[in-house]
């Protein structure tokens, strides 16, 4: 590009780089600073003043009354949805789906894949009525139809414990928040466990079948270590990703019923920072909860980027000109 | 005997995979059954009814319990259609143009700070953006753009941007360099290049990150909660978080009016182009 006679040389690269950069750098880079700075002032939602207050919404967290509920309420969900769902279910319909008739299998997929596109808010919708009372909403109609239970049927939402011989296992909300979340997670597992089960060479699974393994066997013995990988990076992501959702709890329980029933760590931050209707609208506590999110998921990713060996993937390119 | 045994063991698998699927077919079916019923038992319609698809010929929705009072009425609908595609349609195009510069400088240029910015793209690839809600909250009142749609677009379009860049490099890494280069040598510049050149080369990867930037803009939810305030500016699935709290225990039909015509789109892609869904989700972090 010539200016004034002078060959001016335009590094192209910035017009690259530049726009993804500002965004990133804005939106991303620094709330991340930010939410740690917010966590050490008591900054409200209205004002939003720097008012620095340095360790007080972190002792305060430490002897907040609900926080050991809440801390307890966030590892038995996560652990849960992860075991029965993300990782269990996942694995469940990767390995029934492709024993069976591919084209019938990926039907089953595809059905498992509807939970995760549906906009959350329908989600929420179809859950909340599917929970509601006999005779509208489906899951008390089935079970007083089928003769299980009398009357209106059990109050999903409400005060109710799932019993098995009189004594209280866990709150019903407990398993709707399970179940709702577990339907949208199993598939993110499921879709990287098919392609990983897929990719297995079949003269394995026939060597064993030759040796007079059981499909069981086949299984745990040939499948199973195989896709040991798969496994835990599914695991680890979506431990993450389940410490930190809370859009689906939000809409269905809200945290309730009562006091914190299923409360998680993430939500309470949420309702803290957010929440105008109990009044209150504290930024600064928000952003300290918040802040050990932000931490978890810091250290979980770079110890990821470690673990995963993705460092591979940045090989530089192999010619450069000009 | 033994035939007998087999096909009962033959059919194990499917009973297994009918019994655990069979809870979303049925919430599904319950959804678009009630939509056109009067009212629902459990699957079974009282009365096939369309009066829940009024709205779309009158244009609002209004509130249980406020007769015709026009404060009572949610905003157009069509007007929250509208908006809603806006911020799709948005995010998505910024996230195209924006992904294929920096996945294009990524995969052809050395420059010193390419493995901090790769390192640094994976890793907020992995980082749970939902938890920088507060601090968002805070850039956006500084810079003004709180209860602006604008704010929501570059919000969502800035989360999105580490995947899409990945996806974008691993496309343009397919390409061979010699397509360029001839471009390069005819006198072409680099900008030019990338524009005439690769760009028509990368049409999957440009759709892939199109068609999953549209569908995460368009079932955004929690920033228009938390960034929008003004309801002229709501979308769809504000819309129906706005009627759950006053529709739960009134009328579920209307709701899965509504729930229905939100999904369209999604229903469309579910349908059509589940190749690159399947693609798109092992990609993306997805919520859970």
């Amino acid at each position: 590009m010539k200016i004034g006679g002078k060959r001016i040389k335009i590094n192209y690269l910035y017009i690259f780089l530049a726009p993804a950069t500002i965004l990133i750098a804005m939106f991303f880079l620094a709330p991340v600073i930010l939410t740690v700075l917010i966590s050490f002032t008591s900054m409200d939602v209205i004002g939003l003043k720097w008012e620095w207050n340095w360790g007080e919404n972190y002792i305060r967290m430490i002897n907040d009354r609900w926080s050991r509920k809440i801390l307890f309420n966030t590892l038995f969900y996560v652990f849960t949805t992860l075991a029965c769902f993300n990782v269990g279910m996942a694995l469940i319909i990767s390995i029934l789906t492709t024993h069976i008739h591919d084209r019938v299998g990926s039907i089953f997929r595809a059905l498992w894949l509807l939970p995760r596109i549906t906009p959350s808010t329908v989600y929420a919708v179809i859950w909340l009525w599917a929970t509601a009372p006999y005779p509208f909403g489906l899951w008390n109609w089935l079970l007083v139809n089928l003769g299980i239970v009398k009357g209106k049927g059990i109050p999903f939402l409400g005060y109710s414990f799932v019993e098995l011989f009189g004594v209280k296992i866990v709150q019903w909300p407990w398993v709707i928040i399970v179940l709702v979340n577990g339907f949208v997670g199993a598939s993110f597992g499921m879709i990287i466990f098919t392609s990983a089960i897929k990719s297995i060479p079949v003269d394995f699974i026939n060597a064993a079948k030759v040796d007079g393994a059981s499909t069981w066997q086949t299984i745990r013995h040939v499948i199973l270590p195989l896709i040991k990988w798969p496994i835990l990076f599914v695991t680890a992501y979506q431990t993450l990703s389940l410490l930190t959702s809370y859009e689906y709890i939000l809409l269905v329980t809200n945290g309730g019923p009562g006091f914190y029933t299923t409360e998680v760590w993430a939500l309470y931050s949420y309702h803290r920072a957010f929440e105008q209707y109990a009044g209150y609208m504290e930024f600064g506590y928000g952003a300290a909860l918040a802040s050990v999110l932000v931490a978890i998921g810091l250290i979980a990713a770079v110890v990821y980027w470690k673990i995963f060996k993705f460092k591979e993937l940045m090989i530089e390119p192999k010619i450069e000109v000009l | 005997m033994v035939k007998v045994f087999n096909y009962v063991k033959q059919s194990i698998p499917y009973l297994i995979l009918v019994a655990v699927t069979m809870p979303i077919v049925l919430m599904y079916a319950m959804l678009f059954m009630g939509s056109v019923s009067r009212s629902l038992y459990g699957l079974v319609p009282t009365e096939i009814k369309f009066e829940n698809w009024q709205f779309l010929l009158t244009g609002y929705i209004q509130a249980p319990g406020t007769g015709t009072v026009e404060a009572g009425r949610y905003p157009n609908i069509y007007l929250v259609t509208f908006n809603t595609f806006l911020l799709a349609i948005s995010v998505g195009v910024l996230e195209v143009l924006m992904t294929s510069l920096a996945g294009y400088a990524i995969s052809r240029y050395k420059f010193k700070g390419r493995n901090t910015f790769l390192t640094l793209t994976l890793i907020l690839h992995g980082f749970p953006s939902i938890t920088l809600l507060i601090a968002i909250f805070y850039i956006l009142r500084v810079t003004g753009l709180f209860d602006t749609l604008l704010g929501v677009i570059l919000v969502k379009t800035a989360l999105e941007l580490p995947l899409g860049i990945w996806i974008m490099k691993g496309f343009f890494d397919g390409i061979p360099w010699d397509v360029e280069m001839s471009a390069l040598v005819d006198g072409c510049t680099r900008l030019q290049a990338w524009w005439k050149v690769i760009m028509p080369n990368v049409k999957p990867g440009i759709s892939s990150v199109m068609i999953f930037a549209f569908l995460s803009g368009w079932s955004e939810f929690m920033f228009i909660l938390v960034f929008i305030v003004t309801r002229g500016y709501w979308t769809l699935s504000r819309l129906v978080q706005a009627m759950i709290g006053e529709w739960r225990f009134v009328d579920y039909g209307m709701l899965a009016a509504v729930s229905i015509y939100y999904m369209i789109p999604v229903v469309i892609f579910f349908l059509f182009f589940q190749k690159y869904l399947l693609r798109i989700t092992i990609a993306s972090k997805g919520v859970v």
